[in-house]
């Protein structure tokens, strides 16, 4: 992992503290910075949980019912930012230590646990939530005490508050791009939308529908399944019946995998792209459990795949595996989730500070060098600045990046047009 | 909808259609018949069912990767060996759970509701520290992969047939059991009158136990079978719980004819709705049917004639 995170400097820069700045000037003597933290008076106004050599923050994760599946990557791609943090010397000269709490699940816990670590605990930041349900939750707590959440998932969008950094993409990113693909690489004509029937799905569809009837193409189906849902044959008869270019799926947690194994075994071969499958919810951790011989083929349009080759991502995989053991797979969300206590720390330091609000000022326009998935700049709405990619399912269970897109794409969470 | 399409695609589709509806109804009945021989036979709420199929899943799952690790060249069959084990494995700890905490609980069947609940916690915990908290991909061999293409839009699943044919078979067995066996005279003689049954010499306890542990190893064999359609996972268990109910409370709790009844009911009710409508609102749509009939006929579908 290199070393250097290039902050742009922003309005806040200066109104850095001069010890900071003389520190930042004293460049080659770098440990020098580690071992002579700025006064506790200057980088801590709001009676956080900060001392002369500690700062103290929240990971808040199901690590408990049924959506421990998903969360638990995040869990670990957090510890593993906040460790190599530390090993590089910590933030403002102050080795991070978590709190881990666990939201079990459950969206009244999140918030009960993140009050706990508002109030009790006095974090200086908290690292987590997975579904948009548990985030709307916990999202009055985090507004009233004003604490700063990092959020991992990609999600609808719909939402911008001043107590969140959105680390992964809202719909139209991964969205847009992805059907834009389909029809330019594969001249795609028509499409059935399917979803687990939930706000994500049904506003990614939304999106998703506005945009191709803009491009003129047709929508012949449009299907939502609820939450948990088992038998998918019905719905693969209505696709044999229609015949749609394209499968757009956004099912979610087990009906993932029924969903998959039951295409297979209807005879529809992904591979031959006819019908073609494009999701946004299957990440390299979902294929864990559907089994890549069962996913082989299909299409995903998302901003970060374990198989990217950059440099920073190879040291990343390697960093990962070290970690958490040499099986383990890393999805989109688990990318976006290592990011956050790196955008954390970088503007902190930017701010010279770990007050929230100067925080939050200095958040917008924060860069990443080093992010695995490339680079990402944080927008003044908070969410990130990134590419969006489509990687095609192999059997082995890794995705084959077959596109991405040339520019960053800026984040639109409340788009114009498509609500 | 269907004027753009020719008479023979929509016969195809149809019939495929139909045979949605059947691998659904097949799907039902291996889920159900565990719950109806323990609820319907025993008076136990179940709610750790889910958990017992999981189980087998798991089992499945560990018995694949044995296979695929020591003996690649037997790979292709050791689904029949993990239904048996899954069978074992699930029945044994059924055996164990009513030794140890469902036999005290016979007088009060309200509350082996709340300590069966409490035990599918237990075991979905125990699942996620051993197996850990993401779903395992079971590998299937390649016979059970695909379909039969019968015409050029009529593709026949084989999983599908495998778990009708599946389905078929434990029923039959059960059946056999239940009616045909001197076990099968015990356990409904000690389900319509327990301290008759004990007078005549018949080992109740004994009875119980076997019943539960019969009822739990079919979950299991159940939950194997669907590592073929579904998920595996600590808390998959909890996909298939409603349903499950759902049709053992409307075909009647203690006929195994309404169980049967009731899964096929429910099964082509939803899958034909499936088709028409959306799926969610196919589901709100068969609920209510279900609630329906429910109030018309609380003892639901099928019920046995008992004096109380």
């Amino acid at each position: 992992m290199a070393t250097t995170i290039k902050t742009r400097p922003t309005g806040s820069r200066s109104k850095l503290p001069g010890l900071v700045k003389s520190l930042m000037g004293a460049a080659a003597f770098a440990t020098m910075a580690l071992t002579a933290p700025i006064s506790l008076a200057e980088v801590n106004t709001t009676g956080l949980a900060v001392t002369e050599d500690t700062v103290q923050v929240g990971i808040l994760h199901s690590v408990t019912g049924t959506m421990a599946i998903s969360e638990t990557g995040s869990v670990q791609a957090e510890k593993l930012a906040i460790e190599q943090i530390n090993a590089m010397g910590g933030v403002l000269g102050r080795k991070i230590e978590y709190i881990q709490e666990d939201g079990a699940s459950d969206w009244p816990t999140f918030a009960e646990k993140s009050r706990k670590l508002l109030v009790n605990d006095k974090v200086a930041a908290v690292f987590g939530c997975w579904t948009s349900a548990s985030r709307k939750a916990v999202l009055p707590v985090f507004e009233q005490y004003n604490g700063m959440l990092y959020y991992p998932t990609f999600y609808e969008g719909l939402e911008q508050s001043p107590n969140v950094i959105y680390t992964g993409q809202e719909a139209t990113q991964q969205i847009l791009a992805g059907i834009d693909w389909v029809v330019k690489a594969k001249n795609a004509k028509t499409f059935y939308l399917l979803g687990s029937d939930y706000i994500w799905p049904r506003t990614s569809n939304k999106i998703a529908r506005k945009h191709i009837e803009k491009l003129g193409l047709k929508v012949v189906g449009e299907d939502y399944y609820p939450l948990g849902h088992t038998q998918f044959n019905s719905i693969i008869n209505k696709f044999k019946l229609k015949k749609p270019d394209v499968i757009f799926a956004s099912v979610v947690g087990g009906s993932n995998v029924a969903f998959y194994k039951q295409l297979k075994a209807a005879g529809i071969d992904m591979t031959k792209e006819k019908p073609l499958v494009l999701t946004i919810s299957v990440t390299e951790d979902e294929i864990l459990g559907i089994g890549g011989e069962n996913i082989d083929g299909a299409y995903a349009s998302m901003k970060y795949f374990q198989s990217l080759t950059n440099e920073n991502n190879i040291a990343f995989v390697k960093a990962f595996k070290e970690r958490w053991g040499d099986d383990i797979v890393i999805g989109d969300v688990t990318q976006a989730a290592y990011l956050g206590p790196w955008l954390w720390k970088a503007a902190v330091e930017a701010a010279g500070s770990f007050d929230i609000d100067k925080v939050r000022a200095a958040s917008p326009g924060i860069e990443l060098t080093t992010a695995p998935e490339g680079y990402v700049k944080v927008h003044p709405n908070h969410h990130l600045w990134s590419k969006t990619r489509i990687g095609n399912a192999k059997t082995d269970g890794q995705y084959e990046i077959v596109y991405e897109t040339p520019e960053l794409i800026e984040p639109d969470p409340f788009p114009e047009g498509y609500q | 909808m269907f004027a753009d399409y020719s008479t023979s695609e929509l016969m195809s589709i149809f019939a495929m259609q139909g045979f949605a509806g059947l691998i659904l109804f097949s799907v039902f009945v291996l889920m159900a018949l565990g719950l109806a021989i323990i609820f319907g036979q025993m008076g136990v709420i179940n709610m750790a069912h889910g958990e017992f199929m999981i189980l087998g899943a798991y089992v499945t799952y560990l018995t694949s990767n044995v296979f695929a690790d020591y003996m690649p060249s037997l790979f292709g069959s050791y689904f029949f060996i993990a239904m048996i084990l899954a069978f074992i494995a699930a029945g044994a700890l059924g055996m164990f759970v009513e030794w140890a905490l469902i036999r005290h609980l016979y007088k009060r069947p309200l509350d082996t509701l709340l300590a069966t609940w409490g035990l599918s916690l237990i075991l979905q915990q125990i699942y996620r520290s051993v197996f850990g908290a993401r779903e395992v991909g079971v590998t299937l061999p390649d016979w059970l992969m695909g379909s039969i293409q019968l015409t050029d839009i009529v593709e026949v699943p084989i999983n599908g047939i495998f778990v009708m044919s599946l389905a078929i078979t434990i029923s039959l067995i059960v059946a056999i059991l239940m009616y045909k066996s001197r076990w099968g005279i015990q356990v409904r003689s000690v389900v319509q009158n327990r301290p008759m049954a004990g007078a005549v010499g018949i080992n109740t306890a004994r009875v119980d136990r076997l019943t539960f542990g019969l009822g739990c190893g079919i979950a299991g064999v159940a939950g194997s079978a669907f590592t073929m359609i579904g998920s595996t996972g600590p808390t998959s268990g909890q996909l298939y719980i409603v349903d499950t109910f759902l049709v053992v409370v409307f075909g009647g709790a203690q006929s195994l004819l309404g169980t049967i009844a009731s899964a096929f009911t429910i099964s082509q009710a939803q899958s034909t709705m499936e088709f028409f409508l959306s799926g969610s609102m196919s589901k709100v749509l068969t609920l209510l049917f279900v609630v329906g009939i429910l109030m018309l006929r609380p003892q639901g579908l099928f019920s046995l004639k008992v004096r109380r």
